[in-house]
């Protein structure tokens, strides 16, 4: 029996637990990692908003096929354009071009309003279809998926370690963190706060080394020498060459119009 | 005369700035004999068990393991097969994201192929009660599990002998004693560092306490023996 576990840092089935089976979960992850490659690659090289208008359609129609959680990927959405808002709404001021229209004085330029609809477009499609295809993996499924596409050896390994030891550092941190209040501490903004986080950021970092030490040894205890077994195949089927077929179709199409247009 | 499984001579072992952990230690180790290592906190039992498994480095002495001497660490990797290592934090050496990949990381490492692997943790796990654990995820494990699957990883590997670090450490009642059940039913040679005297008793056959970095041969009661 699988079990989960929803509110760590290091949540290990992704989205995974949190929408209803669907067509894009059975796809082979490899194929999921390089298609949503090549759509962020296709949407990153298109400038003209029609092209990049019916990119974020396919994108929206991608993760309603993938059935979402609409609300969990609507939030990661908004919170990478609560990055560019800024930018988005200072562009028309700042990029030199015909005057549109006014705001207390200052001019936007006809360019300036066109650029940031771009950049807004570009990066919704591209957040969007990352999420759908390659955030609904597990997180050790994507690193595994990594591995099978020849990413190094020591970023896979790196990143499955992460994965293993987030949970563990954490719950050390809060150990360490509870036994601090035990003792009466409350932060403040003075010197013996700042000293205290000090303190227990040292001692974790510290205390990670040390384990790190301790696993590399227990590895080699049970014969680990440099190169991790990965035990899951992924197998590449006939819905993963349909649904290439799909995206590179979309591909496209997108393209036809970037050019056309 | 039951074969021997390690031989220890003159072994030193030194922290930088402090007296000797270990001083020209010697110790003989017999298939069949299940040893309890006792000693206070700090008292180099744990360094020991890391100098028997090429972790650390002796300053001085000689390790025989079946019979080759172990100095460096090509000759520690063959020893590895030989002697298994139970860690007293479970923690350090559950490193993989599922109970199978954990307990399949060993036999794997010695060159078994994907599947007599899968087939020997299947195995390994089946003989301990763990099964249908495969697919739980490490982490969230309970104490007791935790320990019962490193172990798991350990005898996966099949090793002659096992060095067990504190293995009874913060188990409830049950878990202790399904563990002491599992150890007095396998067939291996043990060397157990433990402070739990009534685990000792039951398990072990043959005592020896660590001070001042000797070993002490401690007289072994009948009462434990027959445990």
């Amino acid at each position: 029996m699988k079990q989960h576990l929803e509110h760590s840092v290091a949540s290990w089935r992704g989205q995974s637990l949190k929408h209803r089976a669907s067509l894009v979960d059975r796809l082979d992850p490899r194929g999921r990692i390089l298609l949503a490659s090549l759509w962020a690659l296709l949407t990153v090289s298109c400038y003209s908003i029609p092209a990049l208008t019916l990119a974020l359609a396919g994108s929206v129609l991608l993760a309603l096929t993938a059935r979402v959680h609409l609300k969990r990927t609507l939030r990661r959405v908004l919170a990478m354009d609560a990055f560019i808002i800024f930018m988005l709404l200072f562009l028309p001021f700042t990029t030199v071009g015909d005057p549109w229209f006014d705001v207390m004085g200052y001019q936007a330029s006809y360019q300036g309003v066109e650029q940031a609809v771009v950049i807004f477009l570009k990066a919704n499609t591209t957040v969007l279809a990352v999420l759908t295809l390659v955030g609904t993996l597990e997180a050790v499924v994507f690193a595994h998926a990594l591995a099978r596409l020849r990413v190094p050896d020591k970023l896979v390994h790196l990143m499955l370690f992460t994965l293993r030891y987030l949970d563990v550092i954490n719950r050390e941190y809060k150990r360490m963190r509870m036994s601090m209040r035990a003792r009466a501490f409350s932060p403040a903004g003075n010197r013996h706060t700042w000293r205290s986080f000090g303190y227990l950021v040292g001692m974790l970092l510290i205390r990670s080394l040390d384990r790190s030490e301790r696993v590399l040894d227990a590895m080699k205890c049970r014969g680990f020498h440099g190169q991790l077994f990965l035990l899951d195949q992924f197998e590449f089927q006939r819905r993963d060459s349909y649904f290439a077929v799909v995206m590179l179709i979309a591909t496209s199409t997108v393209l036809v119009v970037e050019w056309a247009l | 005369m039951s074969e021997k499984i390690l031989q220890v001579s003159n072994l030193s072992y030194h922290y930088p700035r402090r007296e000797p952990v270990l001083d020209q230690v010697n110790f003989s180790w017999f298939e069949g004999e299940r040893v309890a290592l006792t000693g206070h906190n700090g008292a180099g039992k744990t360094t020991f068990f890391h100098l028997l498994m090429g972790l650390k480095k002796a300053k001085r002495g000689e390790i025989e393991i079946a019979g080759q001497s172990c100095r460096s660490e090509p000759d520690f990797l063959q020893a590895r097969r030989e002697i298994g290592f139970l860690f007293q934090d479970p923690d350090d050496q559950l490193f993989c994201p599922t109970v199978i990949e954990d307990v399949a990381f060993g036999p794997l490492n010695l060159g078994k192929s994907r599947d007599e692997a899968l087939l020997i943790a299947r195995e390994t796990l089946a003989s301990l009660g763990l099964e249908g654990f495969e697919e739980r995820i490490c982490y969230q494990l309970s104490g007791g599990e935790k320990r019962l699957v490193t172990l798991a990883g350990v005898l996966a590997m099949k090793p002659k002998a096992l060095l067990l670090d504190e293995p009874t450490n913060a188990l409830d009642r049950n878990a202790r004693r399904r563990l002491i059940d599992i150890l007095s039913g396998l067939p291996q040679a043990m060397l157990i560092i433990s402070h739990d005297p009534e685990f000792l008793a039951e398990i072990c056959n043959r005592r020896i306490e660590l001070s001042d970095g000797k070993f002490h041969e401690q007289p072994h009661s009948a009462a434990a023996l027959v445990g």
